[in-house]
């Protein structure tokens, strides 16, 4: 029996989990993939938005401008990558100017701070890879980006070592009232809990109308993405948007946090929630928007491309409270963007209410840090050296594109949480994320797992059951 | 520590560089290799036909490797393995890394770039559909089938008909799978004439030209990819999409060369080839660093790599001992015409040998067409090719006498005509 289970090990449900270990719940996330960050946390565009588009007054506002002021501590104390680089919204009309200025006051309203229209000149002299097209563009100084996988795992990890327990693999299939308690059903076995809390992204819909009679629902809302290699590091310092105009909500261009670029994402409806495929009209779309902002995109350097999946609702509105008839169950439901952004404050905004009506005691030896991974490649020669002398492991190259060592890849099986797959490893240290994304490094990976879990190669998959590598040996079949 | 010649990377091109330096003189080379064994790529190519113009006789790739790695011991030059470098700096102090000595540093007065390349992957050519396990580049799964000795897929369909796909298709049904087909998105394969014989026409798999991969199904492995045909521009044709069923998807498509290190060096470097910019000696922009094998530009004969990096061996021997010829002028070798690039790209003729090879690939395939070299406006060669294509690397040979008629030359042209 556990006090608290949380439905999902998102950004969101990690972050709400961190919350609550302060205090002595009995807590468990369950997740229906085999590791955290497998759902729309892996695939975003990682902005920190400021906080200038959501309707005032709403509760995403209010999350968004609180979360991008959080983010900043957080990452420190999580020792996650986050770079405050600053966002560009870009307009190429002059008749649009007063769009820019809209926007602008909505952000003052919301409490976004420093915002400042700019004129063109202005504008290219931050970025001279711009399209001299444009006319003018709002400077928000506190957008920002971060890494979501690293924050989700951060977040995950701390929560870990905070006494949150983490299932995998344990879809959740139904789930009963009872008197006091709620039985969730997954598929690996039922699980009792005095509170719920749904943060099953875009599944919160499904998750919420097991226990509530009023029904909500989730829209999947596609975006296709592709990614350039770290030659381009110096296109755009940037977050660059599009002002939204009658050919849609606009392409942004933006650095990662780790000195790639990506453009995405579109913005399409469709059916199936877990449809991760990229189609040829969308990578399409991206890269033609994409050239409104850009002089010139160099579609040469493009090393992958990938889709997100939004948890739109119509109300276009973040749905968090405790449910109507369900004393409980509480909602963290259509998190669509800015959602990353607002995590820090969902987070604790969720907390407040479990604690504030199911209240306990606070934990004395909360944990508030946590400790990256050693990162090789950010490392000053001596540095390398030391670590290189305490553990060998970590002078034997895995990746060659972003440089990463076996003693990265054995650190990231064996902390809390620790990766039991591929992309597990790659998530967690970036092994397969570069320029021949894993071409040179997966047989090095795969015997890596296979010897540090135990395992034989066969039993080592991509992300969990079902996604194996090795289908058996050599002239078996002849 | 201080080094006359170091040589990055124990592959075909750096055994080939470093022996040819010895037998030129030099006595305190070393060569740097990051793998466990020395030989390359060519460990995992164990097919044979490797040494025919060599050797004179056909090898496999691990057998062609030892007779250099067998020359290297004899000659006592001096190696180390599972070593990294992670840095060179324009003075040329090289960094290494490894498990066994940690983190250091190497002086060189000259140093050989021979790191190879990697395979490029699939979003280089933005293929759409969906990501599971199960799709592989053509060289990965080389190493898994046949170094681990392990399978990676029962049903196969490949895309790039590249000699590495080409290869790996034969490999795969010698080990028991059944590959449906090779799909090649341009009007003409990759590879070699021999490959798509011996491993696809031997064993009746179909080659598909003008087909490319329009989509991948599975969320978990690979369960089909769709085929379609692509039109002049290589844009898929609506209406003539197949879908293959299948567990498994092998790219072949195209090598990246490796130079990080290169970029790190600024040395100044070919947009074709992703390779650097050398002279006729294989130097640099960046004095006393040389360049050969696949990190220079993608090779698809290792006999041809171990030539030119023969001659990589020599002219860094030159260089160390002061004899290199300062005199006379870089001449530009300009490639029009269907000719992609050039390897060297200048020429200096008092400094070349009596026989200098320029290496370039054609962009497309030419029938009965003529290779032709130009100084300035007069053709000195006119060589008829019964056939031309991208797959085969093609090369002129220049004789020093050939160019000594000539004064102050602005430029030399490489140009494919037709009849
Ligand atoms: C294209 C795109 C771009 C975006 N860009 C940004 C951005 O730049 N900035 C920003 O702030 N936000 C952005 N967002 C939004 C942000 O990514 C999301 O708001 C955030 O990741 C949502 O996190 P989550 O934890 O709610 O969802 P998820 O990460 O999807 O987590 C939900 C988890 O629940 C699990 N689950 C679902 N159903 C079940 C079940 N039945 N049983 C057990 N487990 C279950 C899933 O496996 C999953 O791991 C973007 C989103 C998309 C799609
Ligand atoms: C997958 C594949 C299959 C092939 N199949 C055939 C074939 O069937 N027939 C044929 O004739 N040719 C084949 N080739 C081509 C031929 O083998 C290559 O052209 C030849 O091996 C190239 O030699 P190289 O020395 O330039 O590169 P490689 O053989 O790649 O050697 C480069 C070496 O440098 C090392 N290295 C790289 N960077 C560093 C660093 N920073 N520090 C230390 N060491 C480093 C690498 O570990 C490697 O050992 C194939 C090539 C590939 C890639």
């Amino acid at each position: 029996m556990y006090d608290i289970v949380v439905i999902g090990a998102g950004v969101i449900g990690c972050s709400i989990a961190r919350e609550l270990s302060r205090y002595n719940y009995h807590i468990l996330v369950l997740d229906k993939n085999s590791d955290l960050c497998e759902g729309t946390s892996k695939a975003n565009s990682g902005i920190v938005h400021a906080g200038y588009d959501a309707k005032q007054g709403s509760l995403m506002a209010k999350m968004n401008v609180l979360g991008n002021q959080l983010m900043p501590k957080l990452c420190e104390d999580l020792d996650v990558s986050f770079v405050n680089n600053g966002s560009l919204v870009l307009c190429f009309d002059k008749t649009q100017i007063e769009c820019l200025e809209e926007l602008k006051q909505r952000g003052i309203s919301n409490g976004v701070k420093g915002l400042e229209i700019l004129t063109k000149e202005e504008v290219l002299l931050k970025e001279p890879h711009l399209n001299h097209n444009v006319v003018a563009a709002l400077y928000a100084p506190s957008g920002g980006i971060v890494c979501p996988f690293e924050l989700t795992i951060a977040l995950g990890e701390n929560a870990c070592s905070n006494g949150v327990t983490f299932q995998f693999n344990s879809e959740v299939i139904d789930i009963k009232k009872q008197e006091l308690s709620y039985l969730i059903k997954t598929k690996t076995g039922d699980i009792k809990t005095s509170i719920v809390i749904n943060a099953a992204g875009v599944h919160s819909d499904d998750i919420h109308n097991f226990v509530e009679q009023d029904k909500i629902k989730v829209i999947p809302r596609k975006g296709e993405y592709c990614l350039l290699d770290k030659e381009c590091q110096n296109l755009v310092s940037h977050t660059i948007f599009q002002l939204p105009n009658e050919y849609g909500k606009g392409i942004l261009v933006t650095p990662t946090v780790h000195g790639n670029i990506i453009l995405g994402p579109t913005a399409v409806d469709i059916d199936d929630k877990e449809n991760h495929q990229t189609t040829k009209q969308g990578l399409f779309e991206v890269l033609s928007k994409a050239g409104l902002s850009l002089i010139d995109v160099p579609t040469k350097q493009i090393i992958t491309s990938f889709t997100g999946v939004r948890a739109h609702r119509e109300a276009h509105e973040f749905l968090i409270e405790e449910a109507e008839h369900a004393a409980g169950f509480f909602d963290v439901a259509g998190i669509e963007s800015p959602g990353l952004a607002s995590s820090p404050a969902i987070g604790q905004y969720v907390a407040n209410m479990v604690t504030t009506k199911y209240p306990t005691s606070k934990k004395e030896n909360f944990i508030s840090k946590r400790k990256r991974i050693p990162t090789l490649s950010e490392l000053s020669f001596d540095e390398q050296t030391k670590l290189i002398k305490e553990n060998p492991l970590y002078a034997n190259i895995v990746c060659r594109c972003e440089m990463v060592s076996e003693g990265e890849i054995v650190e990231a099986i064996h902390r809390p949480l620790g990766a039991t797959t591929v992309d597990g490893i790659k998530r967690r240290t970036r092994a397969g994320m570069g320029r021949c994304q894993a071409g040179f490094c997966l047989p090095k990976t795969i015997q890596i797992l296979a010897r540090e879990l135990n395992k034989d190669i066969s039993e080592i998959t991509k992300t969990g059951e079902g996604s194996y590598y090795i289908t058996g040996y050599n002239k078996e079949d002849i | 520590m201080v080094k006359e010649l170091v040589v990055i990377g124990g592959g075909p091109a750096g055994l080939a560089a470093a022996l040819s330096a010895r037998e030129n003189g030099i006595e305190d080379i070393l060569i740097i290799e990051r793998d466990v064994q020395l030989g390359g790529i060519l460990n995992q190519c164990i097919h044979n036909g490797f040494g025919l113009h060599t050797f004179k006789e056909e090898l496999t790739g691990p057998e062609y490797a030892q007779r250099y790695i067998d020359l290297i011991h004899e000659n006592n030059i001096d190696y180390v393995l599972n070593t990294i470098v992670t840095h060179i700096s324009e003075d040329k102090v090289i960094t290494l890394m490894s498990a066994k000595d940690g983190l250091y540093h190497i002086s060189a007065k000259s140093i050989i770039l021979a790191m190879g390349c990697r395979e490029r992957p699939r979003g280089a050519l933005n293929i759409p559909g969906k990501r599971p396990a199960g799709i592989y580049s053509a060289g990965t799964a080389q190493r898994l089938v046949n170094i681990e000795g392990r399978m990676i897929g029962k049903k196969v369909v490949i895309l790039g008909s590249g000699d590495i796909g080409l290869i790996m298709a034969r490999r795969m049904v010698l080990e028991g799978a059944d590959v449906q087909l090779v799909a090649e998105i341009m009007p003409f394969s990759g590879g070699l004439t021999r490959n798509i014989v011996q491993c696809l026409d031997d064993y009746g798999i179909p080659l598909k030209l003008s087909h490319t991969v329009v989509d991948i199904q599975g969320d978990k492995r690979v369960e089909s990819v769709t085929i379609a045909m692509v039109d002049k521009s290589l844009q898929p044709i609506p209406g003539t999409e197949k879908t293959y069923e299948c567990d498994t998807l092998l790219l072949s498509c195209g090598l990246i060369p490796e130079n990080e290190l290169s970029h790190q060096l600024g040395i100044s470097m070919n947009q074709v080839t992703t390779g650097a910019f050398v002279n006729e000696s294989l130097e640099t922009n960046v004095e006393g660093i040389f360049a050969c094998g696949n990190v220079l530009h993608v090779h698809d004969l290792v006999d041809y790599v171990s030539e030119e990096s023969k001659q990589a061996g020599q002219s860094a021997s030159l260089y160390l001992k002061g004899l290199q010829n300062k005199e006379g002028k870089d001449i530009r070798i300009v490639t029009t015409d269907g000719v992609r690039y050039s390897v060297p790209s200048t020429l200096n003729v008092s400094r070349m040998q009596e026989r200098q090879i320029i290496r370039f690939r054609v962009g497309r395939v030419y029938r009965d067409a003529y290779v032709s070299v130009y100084v300035d406006d007069t053709r000195i060669k006119h060589l008829r090719k019964r056939i031309l294509t991208p797959g085969e690397m093609e090369q002129v040979l220049l004789r020093s006498d050939e160019l000594h008629p000539f004064e102050n030359i602005d430029q030399i042209t490489i140009k494919i005509e037709e009849v």
